[in-house]
């Protein structure tokens, strides 16, 4: 295999995690919902990922208990932030502390312990032998996933009744309960199959990306989720584009590593690119036509 | 039976109290259950913490010395949070502000007298560089500040572990990644018997005080508080909101930065890599239960600290591992916030 093909054989594999959470944040703030917690879902999703498949050695089952651990994380962000109209950036801080210390303190007698039974890739025949874009066809069952994920989001959002909704729910609360959409319900669905896809994101990363457990291992992936999401413009096929883009930094730090740049602060790479890129999507935004849904962060209070 | 919710016209401050405290009562109550969760009986485990940080002379100097660098970050925080400027930065801002002292103890050549003094001006400094990053962002671009702080606070973890990896690594200290100690000049003295560094002690005393006269008393603190009750009409008022949310996040670094002082040069002596063993996120939670008010806030400071504590025994007694005070916090933050709502309306239940 060439080099550039296993950059982005590596690449592809980084970005999975943040595809998924990116994918998540994408409709729940679509629906008006601000969720900051994801770092907290994800390290939890990551440790009953690799728990469930420690104990019970079935991979399908881990992936399910990632997804409901990552629903029922995210469903204490939607009753304060949606029943109980609270602070939504407060509520996600506090939900990704939540998150964080729950993982820490069921996950410490697990530490470093070899997980045999990971991710493996599935190999598509014929397409996984065309140079460089073969990359593509020779991951596991969660890269086909979200991809496919990626572009079913897309139609769903733009293209169904019920998609409609979700980007009236996000831009106007009041008008869609004018016109009978239950504004709750909306936003409790998303932000619930948001956490799933989190829950999910976290899973990847202890099931196939850094197999086995370490406390903090999403190593801030989920606050650089926040960010891709503004960078696709809250679009899931864009959301493609500026995974991968991150993924290759992953993939740029072992490139980089031979040249003597200390690791500590190639270490710092992905954090740097994340404010850079953030504040230049933001300034180019406000100049655009392209902005947040509407009432992002802000409860429905039916007057 | 329907249950029915009426918005309240007035609401004392001593029923805003009341919640508060019922909140956190509720939080502590269910992080209970996570005890049982994970078969630890609670009431032996809160016996343990209440004992340990409450039952000795040493647990409660423990609650004062954490309670420095939490209500140091919690102060500023408060500043930041009534703007609705949301610094997650502090704990970046407290290893920036280490970091800057402890070049001043170590390779500066201040005289003597001046190195202590030094060290504090520094780590304001260093602080309040490290918030220069998001607070112009957001003031200027409207950045999520909430992102960028957080990124600060990886890289400056970055910065300090290439510090100490190689450039700053001691040499007596064979290959742990610590810096040499400091002279006894770059060291603050403390109460005998205890780890109380007391001037910084005094200096956020000090600090509460004054904050909570700008706050109340001035034309700043007035305008603060009215951007963060509506930013738009703050605006249109004539406030000058770029200014005052790039000092606020500023000043809000730079007390985080007096914190990673007082724990270089008051408690460890030297640069190490847990320099901050998360004090700037636990320092959200006081802002909180304070309401931004300044000496609410350094009650608070000493509530949480006691969790924090509490958190250290739990570690070494029920062997938990650190996370715990996570948990303890968030819990904590999600109940607080939540029962805001409660407190603006009234339930009523209605039995037909």
């Amino acid at each position: 295999m060439d080099i550039v093909t296993s950059l982005l054989l590596e690449s592809i594999k980084a970005s999975t995690p943040l595809l998924l959470a990116t994918l998540g944040e994408i409709y729940t703030e679509r629906s008006g919902i601000l969720n900051l917690g994801i770092e907290g879902i994800m390290a939890i999703g990551a440790f009953t990922g690799f728990f469930v498949a420690y104990t019970t050695r079935s991979l399908p089952l881990s992936l399910l208990a990632a997804a409901t651990i990552g629903i029922l994380l995210s469903s204490l962000h939607a009753i304060s932030s949606i029943t109980f109209k609270a602070n939504q950036t407060v509520s996600g801080l506090a939900l990704a502390m939540l998150g964080l210390g729950i993982s820490s303190v069921a996950g410490s007698k697990y530490v470093g312990l070899p997980l045999t039974l990971t991710l493996q890739p599935i190999r598509i025949p014929y397409l996984a032998s065309v140079p460089i874009a073969g990359a593509f066809f020779n991951q596991d069952f969660l890269v086909y996933f979200s991809l496919i994920l990626s572009i079913f989001m897309w139609f769903f959002l733009n293209r169904t009744k019920y998609g409609l909704q979700i980007i009236a729910v996000g831009e106007n609360p009041s008008a869609a309960d004018a016109s009978g959409i239950n504004v709750e319900l909306v936003r409790y669905l998303c932000t619930l199959f948001g956490g799933a896809l989190e829950g999910l994101a976290g899973a990847y990363i202890s099931l196939a990306y850094l197999p086995g457990w370490i406390d903090g291992m999403t190593q801030g992936r989920g606050w650089i989720a926040i960010a891709l999401t503004v960078l696709s413009l809250w679009d899931p096929l864009k959301g493609i584009l500026v995974a991968l883009a991150f993924g290759s930094i992953d993939a740029l730090q072992y490139v980089l590593q031979p040249y003597g740049i200390p690791v500590s602060l190639l270490n710092s790479l992905p954090y740097v690119v994340t404010i850079v890129v953030m504040a230049v999507a933001t300034i180019l935004l406000a100049k655009r036509r392209v902005r947040p849904p509407s009432a992002l962060g802000t409860p429905y209070i039916r007057e | 039976m329907r249950v029915k919710l009426e918005k309240r016209v007035q609401i004392s401050k001593y029923e805003i109290i009341a919640v508060r405290i019922a909140s956190i009562v509720l939080a502590l109550l269910s992080i209970g259950l996570l005890f049982i969760v994970s078969g630890i009986d609670p009431f032996y485990a809160y016996s343990v913490i209440l004992s340990g940080v409450f039952g000795s002379t040493f647990g409660i100097s423990e609650v004062i010395v954490k309670s420095i660098p939490i209500g140091l970050c919690s102060l500023g925080l408060s500043l930041a949070y009534t703007a609705k400027v949301w610094n997650i930065g502090s704990d970046g801002q407290l290893i920036m502000g280490a970091i800057f002292a402890t070049w001043v103890a170590l390779f500066s050549n201040f005289p003597q007298v001046l190195i202590l003094p030094s060290m504090f001006l520094a780590g304001f400094i260093g602080g309040l560089v490290w918030a220069t990053v998001p607070a112009f962002l957001k003031s200027k671009y409207n950045v999520n500040e909430v992102i960028v702080t957080l990124m600060m606070n990886y890289i400056s973890l970055n910065l300090l572990d290439y510090l100490l990896s190689g450039p700053w690594r001691g040499h007596g200290v064979f290959n742990y990644p610590i810096t040499d100690e400091f002279p006894k000049f770059a060291r603050l003295p403390s109460i005998p018997g205890t780890r109380i560094h007391y001037p910084t002690l005094i200096l956020l005393i000090l600090l509460t005080f004054l904050i909570l006269f700008v706050m109340n008393r001035t034309k700043f603190g007035l305008e603060i508080k009215a951007m963060g009750d509506n930013l738009e009409a703050a605006r249109i008022s004539g406030i000058d909101t770029f200014k005052n949310s790039l000092i606020v996040m500023m000043i809000s670094g730079g007390l985080a930065g007096i914190a990673g002082v007082g724990e270089a040069a008051g408690i460890q002596y030297r640069l190490i890599r847990n320099i901050s063993p998360g004090y700037g996120y636990s320092a959200i939670i006081p802002a909180w239960i304070g309401g931004f008010n300044p000496v609410v806030v350094l009650v608070a400071s000493l509530f949480v600290s006691a969790l924090f504590v509490g958190g250290n025994i739990a570690k070494v007694s029920l062997g938990l591992s650190y996370g715990l005070i996570n948990v303890f916090n968030g819990v904590i933050l999600i109940f607080l916030i939540s029962s805001e709502y409660l407190v603006g309306y009234r339930v009523r239940i209605e039995w037909t």
